[in-house]
């Protein structure tokens, strides 16, 4: 540890730190364009000019070590004026069309020009024209006008995706970003470079011109799309969600996330294909009934059998929390051991980086509450064989849908009662004979598990008939915040469905179970206290970034 | 003492004086002058009234060349102190890159101040000079960019007054 001096503060640091990192750490602000704290060291854009004392010239903090005994200073005389020099040549070229520009609300250029530069451009001649609207690849948008060269999407590109091909061409200010001849931005990572991009030269070709940032609130929550569980930020406009956003985690994601997560894995939330309340089969068409119906029918029908007729599929899309109380519902309530859960990995589709071949959120934590069967995961065999050889009657199947399995669709005629939970209408709810609206990951409270272990929360970003949006962890918009009742916009579409574990503990009060829960948290109390691995854990523990399982304490062997 | 001067009592007035005749009398004179004077009083609804160019009105948005102007920025509807404003963009092939799906104003949540004008970086938003506006519900006064679109030659005063005050 050494001694430095910023702006008169007094401060210890590593000596292995650059200035702008010592300063970042200390939560001073010294602001820059091309420095990314997890990107190589470019110092191109020269905004993070300091003063050091006994130095002859500014330097630029990003690439300069700290000494023992330096004196910097971020606000001085010479220090603003250089700031406004690098602002002013920045914005000579640049075509200021934030109106129409997506960045706009989150721009650095944007922001920097309100706090460090001097609100008046001397410039009158011309702007330089340059491409606009150039397809980088299929997710990635370039407006080269807008690009300020910072180099941090071609850093990115090479450092953290591997994929060498962005690159500057011409000179000075006629400086063009662009691929090599033949290839396109279209590593998995590729939108990474969107959000990283200090302007709007990057911007998204799935979010484009949807909205503008100040009107969404934004929810924390993570990706569903694999094992790894990135963490991000849910963007909702009139309940619908626009986009997600990779949020920082230094134990899952590092700050990035990959582009299938980003673009596909929130679409079926307001797909119009969604279950909108309970559904019972009756004369061989479904039709929509009340909650309290449905239960009554899920209870008639699993009283109607014997308990080892019954079985159920838990699922690795689920929550550790709906899982935990499916698993105690069948064990304690009906009383069967036939109980399972279905993997769904895609091998080869997975890399160092974030993707894993285990597409569900949830298949650790999944198999840890219970519902993988006596081993972890071999309950789902046995269960296949009972409906193929007719010994199991009834199914009851969590939120998966199991029919596109061409092993179960093949037996599911054997069964006499289908009862499916679901978000959406796919080949199991077309068979099933009561389906069960389930609530989406970004409308429920729950925790998912990670490949790792890493337990994780999730937060109702949507709202819904019966489960109003978190307050917590939610940066609200003005629009979310002021809409009346008779206002058109603010509302959206709020559907009828429930969390899983709520829909099970209704169905386990009706058949005289003792399962009675305010809340997702105290469902997750009573794993903490039951399951050895979740010891200690608690929603607050878990917070924002999530807290690692106890490993050690797993009992089952297939882990 | 009194900065209104003397102050008049019943008991000091005169017979005549106590009969008010000629104050009736001169109040008379007052109406009948009026009378043959020119009015001006408007027969509103019968007669309309042109407001200036200064007036604000409704706000519309402006079409020139048969395109809105408007690029669905959203900075009328962030402005806007009453939340009356919707803005919905979307992509177009046109220059301007991005133009408004949808436009709506809740002519029951606007409160004429013109912030919107204001703040609009193209001039796209206006303040016209219509202020009949009546309406039977809450769905009716939802005007969309049907009501809203108003071509440049209809808006020519208020624009012309738009720049002679930039
Ligand atoms: S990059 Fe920033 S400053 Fe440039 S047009 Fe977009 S919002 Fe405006
Ligand atoms: S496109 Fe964005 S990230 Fe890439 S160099 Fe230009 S400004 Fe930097
Ligand atoms: S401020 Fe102007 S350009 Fe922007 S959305 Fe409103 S009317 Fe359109
Ligand atoms: S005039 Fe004022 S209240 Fe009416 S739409 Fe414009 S900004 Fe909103």
């Amino acid at each position: 540890m050494i001694k430095i001096k910023i702006d008169g503060k007094e401060l210890e640091v590593d000596p292995k730190l650059t200035i702008i990192q010592a300063a970042s750490q200390n939560g001073i602000e010294i602001p820059h364009f091309c420095w990314h704290p997890k990107l190589s060291i470019s110092g191109n854009c020269r905004m993070c000019l300091v003063e050091i004392e006994k130095m002859p010239k500014l330097v630029i903090s990003c690439a300069t070590q700290v000494t023992d005994g330096m004196v910097i200073k971020t606000k001085s005389e010479k220090v603003v004026k250089a700031r406004n020099a690098v602002m002013e040549f920045l914005l000579i070229n640049h075509p200021l069309d934030c109106p129409i520009c997506d960045e706009a609300g989150e721009c650095k250029l944007q922001d920097y020009t309100y706090k460090y530069s001097v609100g008046s451009s001397r410039f009158q001649e011309d702007k330089i024209h340059k491409p606009k609207r150039v397809e980088l690849g299929p997710n990635v948008m370039l407006d080269v006008e807008r690009c300020i060269m910072c180099s941090r999407c071609i850093r990115f590109s090479e450092e953290i995706a591997h994929q060498k091909v962005l690159t500057f061409t011409e000179r000075g200010t006629n400086v063009i970003l662009t691929t090599f001849p033949g290839t396109r931005l279209d590593n998995p990572y590729s939108m990474n470079v969107v959000d990283i991009c200090p302007v709007g030269a990057l911007t998204s070709r799935d979010f484009r011109f949807k909205a503008r940032v100040w009107e969404m609130s934004s929810t924390e929550s993570i990706c569903i799309g694999c094992a790894r569980g990135c963490n991000t930020n849910v963007w909702v406009r009139n309940n619908e969600i626009l986009r997600l956003t990779p949020r920082e985690n230094k134990e899952v994601n590092s700050s990035w996330m990959c582009d299938e997560g980003r673009v596909n894995s929130f679409k079926f939330v307001s797909n119009e294909n969604r279950v909108n309340g309970p559904m019972i089969r009756k004369d061989g068409i479904h039709v929509e009934v009340g909650w309290d119906e449905a239960i009554s029918k899920v209870v008639s029908e699993l009283r109607t059998y014997r308990k080892h007729e019954i079985a159920g599929i838990g699922s690795a899309y689920c929550t550790n929390e709906d899982n935990y109380i499916f698993s105690r519902f069948f064990k304690e309530v009906i009383g069967s051991a036939n109980i399972g859960f279905l993997q769904h990995t895609k091998s080869g589709d997975e890399d160092d980086l974030l993707i894993r071949a285990d597409k569900t959120p949830n298949s650790f934590g999944a198999s840890v509450v219970g519902v993988g069967g006596e081993n972890g995961t071999d309950g789902i065999e046995h269960i296949f064989k009972g409906i193929a050889s007719g010994a199991i009657k009834v199914l009851y199947v969590l939120e998966d849908n199991i029919a596109a399995n061409p092993r179960i669709a093949e037996v599911l005629s054997n069964l006499e009662i289908l009862i499916v939970h679901s978000s959406t209408k796919n080949e199991t709810t077309k068979r099933a004979d009561v389906v069960l609206s389930a609530s989406t990951f970004t409308e429920k409270y729950g925790t998912y598990t990670n490949f790792n272990g890493y337990v994780q929360c999730v937060r109702p970003a949507v709202a819904m008939i019966e489960q109003e949006r978190a307050p917590d962890r939610m940066s609200m918009s003005r629009w979310d915040k002021f809409a009346a009742r008779n206002d058109t916009w603010g509302k959206g579409t709020k559907r009828d469905a429930r969390s899983s574990w709520r829909i099970i503990a209704a169905i386990a009060s009706a058949m005289g179970g003792k399962m009675k829960y305010a809340a997702a948290e105290e469902v997750f109390k009573e794993i903490a206290e039951h399951i050895p691995a979740f010891k200690g854990l608690s929603y607050s523990k878990i917070g924002s970034h999530g807290a690692s399982l106890k490993k050690e304490l797993i009992k089952t062997s297939k882990l | 003492m009194s900065s209104y001067g003397k102050i008049i009592r019943k008991k000091d007035l005169s017979i005549l004086q106590k009969t008010y005749i000629p104050e009736i009398l001169k109040g008379l004179r007052i109406t009948i002058r009026q009378m043959f004077r020119p009015t001006f009083t408007s027969q509103f609804p019968e007669e309309r009234f042109k407001p200036d160019s200064s007036f604000r009105g409704r706000p519309v948005l402006v079409v020139e060349n048969g395109v809105e102007r408007c690029v669905a920025c959203g900075l009328c509807a962030r402005v806007c102190p009453a939340l009356a404003i919707e803005v919905q963009a979307a992509e177009t092939e046109l220059e301007k890159e991005r133009y408004p799906l949808k436009f709506e104003i809740n002519m029951v949540r606007c409160i004429f101040c013109g912030f919107c004008e204001e703040v609009c970086p193209e001039e796209a938003i206006v303040m016209s000079d219509e202020y009949l506006l009546v309406f039977s519900s809450q769905e009716e006064a939802l005007f969309g960019k049907e009501k809203l679109l108003k071509s440049t030659e209809d808006l020519k005063e208020r624009l012309e007054f738009l720049r002679s005050h930039r």
